[in-house]
């Protein structure tokens, strides 16, 4: 990965509440790991889920980006956007 | 506008009217058909649920440089003011005959056209495994689309499994990211891929790759039999021929091959066939014309065959939907690049034993957390979303329909209205019968 070298070339987010620093154009799944432990959500049977597919397909990463349902793998990252997880708090 | 097709086709073929062609897909079969199709001066509209255009192939990001053949093509068609490209945009459901119902992260409206181009492209096909659910367990196409959107993997310990040469390319994607690749491990025989290689005499731009994606890792004749970890996969089992062994790893890869996304095509009522695996495609004729008048289709979701072979048929596509004469050229080139799809297929097939590796207690549908046991007693796919609820969550069976079709050959319905997961204004659009037919004015390209 090419590596920033100016301000410019981060972008700055909030993944459950936490401050993350990610490569402008990293995509909210890429921020997910950048921040912590990877994971988008909590299955219904209570597992912990991370993305799976990349892609848009599997839905595995859906989670809510300044509120809305959306896939982590499909959203760029932009500065102060709020990526809420389903990790903290289950999400339907 | 109305939606009666006689009054449609007597509307824009009105005097100084520009017939609109739609294009679902920015990868390389729908640049390719924009491309082609825009020199016939028609109003072009090409949506992708992607953030940027290129499809998975051609993806970039912070972990990947634009391709040049993508580069390229983007550029042509930036110049053009008659095609436009919206991306963050997926498809809903059909609107009748000749529109589609659209959604982006704003708003959703209904997109009209004269003529369609299905470019949907393929996923990945994801067996159940014990342990597949565990996080840092993904696609191997996967891994290597995270990667290019800014995934960190430096110093992280990796493991591939499945086939085809996927593996070896995301494999390749991992190493440059600075991972270490631990292993690759294809399922295929030794004597296959010796076959396989053998074969690619007739696409020498194919053999160069192939070396360039040659790894020290590369096993044969092996699969992960299982991932293990507590909260996150810390280890794969792996079998070599009669060789259990186990290695210790931070993510896993898996990737089976491709299943082709027919669901749009199957959605509007187009003509399906299967493939040699029996998967679901979309069936072409000659000119990439599906059965419903109007309706083109190209690339993978006719069949998987590679990027060449998508963007031949692509620009097939692109020249018959907009009634240009297709040269005898292009059509040579799509049989060269379909004959190379079909070399991977007939030596990449998938050995028995892959469909033994869920154990009664794997989860079969990740969506509703259905086990391999509940849905294996049921004698079909419909028999089983009624009595488990597989594949009627959020993915719609998009994961495990496929594996299931793998596993027992169950084909799975038409998909119904919403393709997606919708907002709920989205939806009360679909029951509108007078929606408005243009586009909103605030939407203007928003790709980079």
């Amino acid at each position: 990965m090419r590596t920033p070298r100016t301000a410019t070339d981060w972008v700055h987010c909030s993944v459950d509440g936490r401050n993350v620093r990610v490569a402008a154009g990293s995509s909210v799944a890429a921020a997910l790991a950048c921040g912590g432990d990877g994971l988008a959500r909590t299955s219904v049977s209570g597992q912990p889920r991370a993305p799976l597919c990349g892609m848009g397909i599997c839905q595995e990463c859906r989670l809510r980006v300044n509120g809305q349902m959306r896939l982590a793998c499909q959203i760029v990252c932009e500065n102060g956007m709020h990526i809420q997880t389903g990790i903290a708090a289950p999400t339907p | 506008m109305t939606r009666d097709p006689i009054q449609r086709v007597a509307q824009t073929t009105r005097p100084g009217h520009k017939r609109a062609l739609l294009i679902i897909g920015a990868g390389p079969a729908g640049l390719s058909a924009a491309r082609a199709a825009a020199q016939a001066g028609w109003q072009i509209t090409v949506v992708d649920d992607n953030p940027a255009p290129g499809g998975q192939i051609w993806r970039s990001g912070p972990g990947a440089a634009p391709q040049p053949a993508s580069r390229s093509l983007q550029t042509a068609l930036a110049a053009l003011p008659h095609v436009r490209l919206l991306c963050g945009t997926r498809v809903v459901a059909a609107q009748g005959a000749g529109a589609l119902l659209l959604e982006n992260a704003e708003q959703a409206w209904v997109q009209a056209y004269d003529v369609l181009i299905l470019c949907t492209g393929a996923r990945e096909l994801m067996l159940p495994f014990p342990g597949w659910t565990l996080p840092g367990v993904t696609g191997a196409g996967a891994l290597q689309a995270l990667i290019k959107s800014g995934l960190p993997v430096r110093g992280q310990r990796i493991v591939l499994a499945g086939s085809g040469p996927l593996l070896l390319a995301a494999a390749a994607s991992a190493h440059r990211a600075g991972a270490h690749v631990l292993r690759v491990a294809e399922q295929a025989s030794a004597a296959q891929i010796a076959r396989f290689t053998a074969g690619l005499w007739r696409w020498p731009g194919k053999a160069v790759q192939a070396l360039g994606l040659l790894s020290m890792q590369y096993r044969s004749a092996t699969h992960a039999t299982a991932a293990l970890g507590a909260q996150q996969v810390e280890a794969v089992h792996l079998r070599q021929g009669a060789r259990d062994y186990t290695l210790a790893c931070d993510r896993l890869a898996v990737g089976f091959g491709l299943v082709p996304n027919a669901e749009l095509g199957r959605l509007l009522g187009c003509a399906t066939t299967q493939d040699a695996d029996g998967k679901a495609v979309v069936a072409v004729d000659a000119r990439q014309a599906t059965s419903l008048a109007g309706v083109f289709a190209a690339g993978e979701c006719t069949g998987a065959g590679g990027v060449e072979r998508a963007m031949a048929e692509g620009r097939i596509a692109g020249l018959a939907a907009t009634g240009q004469a297709v040269p005898q050229p292009a059509l040579a080139g799509r049989a060269r690049w379909a004959a190379f799809g079909n070399h991977v297929a007939e030596h990449f097939v998938l050995a028995p034993a892959l469909r033994g590796l869920a154990r009664p207690d794997t989860i079969f549908c990740r969506c509703e957390d259905v086990v391999f046991a509940d849905v294996a007693a049921c004698r079909g796919w419909t028999e089983a979303k009624l009595a488990t609820r597989c594949g009627m969550g959020a993915c719609q069976g998009r994961v495990c329909g496929a594996a299931a079709q793998h596993l027992w050959g169950w084909q799975t319905p038409s998909p119904r209205p919403p393709l997606i997961p919708a907002r709920v204004g989205t939806l009360s659009l679909m029951a509108d019968e007078n929606p408005s037919l243009t586009i909103p004015p605030s939407i203007d390209p928003p790709c980079p």
